[in-house]
């Protein structure tokens, strides 16, 4: 069992890590997802994957006795798993949106056109437009008008 | 005890909170979020002068034993980078107080900023590898949002960048601490020192150790690992890439310090050299970016390079001294480079631009401000009697020490070259004549701009200064730096105080 997770867990790095190296914003997205639920997966794997049965326990010390003696399932990792899903969840979210605003400034989601970090010279990068008025559109999940 | 080592997390989290009840009225968020780094920069000195009198403390959540409850652990390295992380935070409030704009100001920066200060001191003071991932995605959540604030196209392209190296390098480092808990059953940082030494098969723990620094390396922006900051760092307004030169890479040095003087010591010549020679690597890469750099805070990017590759030199050649020399050279840094971003932001407040061909003349019409930028860039390049010398001077007379003669040579030419890159700036900021047909503000826009230049003054006045008192209080803080440095070479201490302790 842990070996055939073994190999999903590589197969998803090698997945992840083509992604990443490509032009398309999207695809690369994609890629930190794959590549971060096969870094979940590893940490679940790392926890011995077993099931309740032939001599493997529960996690729990019996009464009396002053630990575990036969193969068990750590639990731990999969509380790491879980956290690390919360975490990863949130973050993909904010990419996604930062790639739509990314997208919609640059008109392309081509990382070979996102080059005004680079390029720009002497402008003031994070100089606003002028204009007076709530934060509505402001902020960088919203989306502003004047772009 | 227990309260003491929680503090420093606790109360930016509650700032935060009471700054986003407070999200209508500025001023308002303004003194909460003063108050919160006040009392962090007070909480951490109080820490410091408590590890200094009783040794290393330690706070174990909710009275679970070691290595299975979550720990706080305050070496002399935490307590001084949670004090210097204070000290930032405190700058860093007031300057964004007198000079960022209105619509940013109001859109959660402050608490956005003290999240990213829970963050930053959660990493510094947690004893618990998976604990310092967590304290790293709140950092870097915050630091995503800083970063794209105010969603200008530069941002949001730099922003991206940032993003995406970070979480690869989040993932990588998931990665390490899942194969390290399968090897050695632990997560605690003390346990996993005693068993990692004690670990037979010394391959599998080179390669781990490897892992952890590519995840590191990622995040302090190390040699290969480093593209990702000059292309975010100078896209966000000045007061974020301050407290992001300031703070942020300085994390990832701390992460590596900490790795590489307590868990993988076991095969120095193979791990302690790969860090010796990427180290250099970082120090030319970082300060040839610098010289080629003709903008302000493009050229203080790449020193940003540049100084972790000083820095992680002092790990690399892991003596007494030269340690002692990178924890001097880190408080060092820290203060300088805020300061310096600080100064750009000034600069770029009363000009417009950082353009460092369309600037000139700032010597004639700004005095106090030539100075200031004097002292402190002239810190960073070294010159005695300022504190980036005495940093320097111990670091290079720990590579001699070591017989390490190729990474001295190196790190001298390096510093050389930073020296150029500061006088560049010097020179062709506010040495040379203004271009002829310069363009000025006029009428109100000026008097705004310069009233708000004069008043964003004082945090860089209050910063130059105590970069002055690093220089001339060289000794007794080399002396702290010293016994800094005795802790982190000899690991048992840290392990019997988490381990073995009461506390």
């Amino acid at each position: 069992m842990e070996s055939w997770l073994a190999i999903v867990v590589g197969f998803m790095y090698a997945a992840g890590f083509f992604m990443l190296l490509r032009r398309s914003l999207m695809k690369v997205i994609i890629g930190l997802s794959i590549f971060t639920h096969g870094a979940n997966l590893l940490l679940f794997t790392a926890g011995n994957v077993t099931r309740v049965g032939d001599g493997v326990q529960l996690p729990i010390v019996p009464h009396g006795a002053a630990a575990l003696t036969g193969a068990y399932a750590d639990p731990l990792p999969q509380a790491l798993v879980l956290t690390a899903i919360v975490i990863s969840f949130g973050i993909q979210a904010f990419a996604l949106v930062l790639v739509r605003r990314a997208y919609q400034a640059v008109g392309s989601d081509d990382l070979d056109r996102m080059t005004s970090t680079d390029t720009e010279e002497g402008a003031l990068l994070h100089e606003l437009p002028r204009r007076r008025g709530s934060v509505r559109g402001f902020l960088p999940w919203r989306r502003t008008r004047a772009a | 005890m227990d309260t003491l080592l929680v503090l420093p997390i606790l109360i930016p989290l509650a700032t935060a909170a009471l700054t986003l009840i407070a999200a209508r009225a500025l001023r308002i968020q303004r003194a909460l979020s003063f108050a919160g780094m006040a009392s962090l920069l007070i909480t951490g000195v109080v820490i410091l002068l408590h590890v200094d009198e009783h040794g290393i403390a330690v706070a174990q959540a909710g009275g679970w034993a070691a290595p299975y409850g979550i720990t706080l652990v305050a070496d002399r390295l935490s307590a001084l980078l949670v004090t210097a992380a204070g000290v930032v935070g405190l700058a860093t409030t007031v300057f964004t107080g007198f000079s960022l704009d209105r619509r940013r100001e109001r859109a959660s920066f402050y608490p956005l900023l003290n999240v990213l200060l829970m963050g930053v001191c959660g990493s510094f003071l947690t004893g618990d590898l998976f604990n310092l991932y967590v304290c790293f995605e709140v950092m870097l959540m915050a630091s995503f949002v800083l970063l794209t604030l105010g969603g200008t196209r530069a941002q949001l392209e730099g922003g991206l960048k940032y993003l995406i190296l970070n979480l690869v390098s989040s993932a990588i480092f998931l990665t390490a601490g899942g194969l390290l808990y399968r090897a050695v059953g632990t997560l605690n940082m003390a346990d996993i020192a005693e068993q990692v030494a004690a670990y037979p098969d010394t391959g599998l723990m080179d390669t781990l150790a490897m892992l952890f620094l590519v995840a590191f390396g990622l995040k302090a922006a190390m040699f290969p690992f480093f593209f990702w900051l000059p292309a975010s760092y100078h896209t966000p307004p000045p007061v974020v890439s301050a407290v992001f030169a300031g703070l942020l890479s300085k994390v990832g040095v701390y992460a590596l310090l900490r790795t590489f003087t307590m868990m993988f010591t076991g095969h120095l010549a193979f791990t302690h050299t790969v860090l010796a020679v990427l180290a250099c690597a970082t120090m030319i890469a970082g300060v040839l970016g610098a010289v080629a750099q003709m903008e302000i805070r493009r050229i203080l990017s790449f020193q940003i390079v540049s100084s972790i590759g000083f820095l992680i030199l002092g790990l690399a050649l892991m003596s007494k001294i030269a340690l002692a020399g990178a924890v001097f050279y880190l408080l060092h840094n820290i203060v300088v480079k805020t300061n310096l971003f600080f100064l750009a932001g000034v600069i770029e407040k009363l000009r417009g631009h950082g353009d460092l061909r369309r600037l000139g003349g700032l010597w004639r019409e700004r005095p106090v401000l030539s100075v200031l930028f004097l002292v402190s860039a002239l810190s960073l390049a070294g010159i005695p009697p300022l504190s980036g010398f005495w940093a320097k001077l111990v670091l290079l007379r720990a590579g001699l020490e070591g017989e390490w003669y190729w990474a001295i040579g190196i790190a001298v030419v390096v510093a050389l070259l930073t020296l150029y890159s500061m006088t560049k700036i010097w020179a062709l900021a506010f040495w040379k004549d203004a271009p002829p047909n310069e363009f000025a503000f006029t009428g109100r826009e000026r008097d705004v701009r310069e009233k708000s230049a004069r008043r964003a003054m004082l945090p860089v006045v209050a910063l130059t200064v105590v970069t002055v008192a690093i220089g001339f209080l060289a000794g007794p803080i080399f002396e702290m730096a010293l016994a800094t440095a005795e802790q982190l070479l000899d690991p048992s201490q840290y392990v019997t105080a988490v381990l073995g302790g009461v506390s």
